[in-house]
């Protein structure tokens, strides 16, 4: 188990706090020194996650953790909403899906950026992504 | 209301984006150029994406548009400076910004503007050598 070596928690239930969201998250980066494309990667992730939760939970909560795992440092993001959850998570991870005019990427592309990826929902349960990025 | 200003030099509109972008920030910045084209009768637009630090989708999505709706207004556009983790991350991300015009850096993208210009012009002198005969 990694140990924790900071977190910090934002509350996003406005289109400005997806900024917040990528500024804490670089913020934490730069700490654990990922190298610029890492931080890159993670904050593009960190950013698609934080508007699907605005856009299709309903806002939520963004806990941020800077983790330290032997010899190696990562960030830890949890996107944590209440919303309606997701049906089927198989089809929402595929490229292109969307049920709310976006492009569809979001999920997918997120996933694609991150080391560890985990997608905990059910109708009516909300949803809980977790992303890692190890340095 | 926050907005990123618009340049205007010649026949050209330059947009240098300098601040990390909020959703409803681009989609001004869509509008606002788009006006502006129209206004000004622009012929080609150069965004300096230079200082931006990541493209989500959604800032993606707004690059796409800004080239579809200005050619569809009769200007080119093109996207200059993109970082290389920037380039890297959005391609990994699914994005491939297909239509959008790019260049490396302002100098370039103003050299591939002329030339669509130039294009332009040569295309319409012999569309109306055509019209005399």
């Amino acid at each position: 188990m990694p140990t924790l070596l900071k977190s910090e928690k934002l509350e996003v239930s406005e289109e400005r706090h997806i900024v917040t969201v990528r500024q804490a998250v670089r913020k934490v980066a730069l700490e654990i020194k990922l190298s610029l494309v890492d931080q890159t990667k993670l904050i593009t992730a960190a950013s698609e996650l934080a508007r699907n939760l605005l856009i299709y939970g309903g806002g939520g909560e963004v806990i941020l953790e800077a983790l330290k795992e032997g010899v190696r440092n990562g960030v830890r993001v949890h996107f944590v909403d209440e919303g309606p959850g997701i049906e089927n998570i198989e089809l929402a991870l595929r490229d292109g899906f969307t049920s709310g005019g976006g492009m569809g990427l979001g999920l997918g592309g997120a996933k694609r950026l991150v080391n560890e990826f985990e997608l905990v929902s059910a109708p009516g349960k909300g949803t809980h992504i977790t992303i890692t990025r190890w340095k | 209301m926050d907005r990123i200003p618009i340049l205007r030099m010649g026949q050209f509109l330059l947009v240098t984006i300098q601040v990390d972008m909020h959703d409803q920030l681009a989609l001004t910045l869509q509008d606002d150029l788009t006006t502006r084209i129209t206004t000004s009768l622009a012929k080609g637009v150069l965004i300096d994406i230079s200082s931006l630090e990541i493209v989500d989708s959604f800032i993606g999505r707004m690059l796409g548009n800004i080239s579809s709706m200005a050619r569809v207004l009769g200007a080119e556009s093109v996207v200059v400076g993109m970082q290389p983790a920037v380039a890297i991350t959005l391609v990994e991300l699914g994005l491939s910004l297909t239509g959008v015009h790019t260049a490396l850096d302002v100098e370039k993208g103003m050299e591939l503007l002329r030339r669509f210009i130039r294009a332009d012009s040569q295309w319409n002198s012999s569309d109306a050598h055509f019209v005399e005969i």
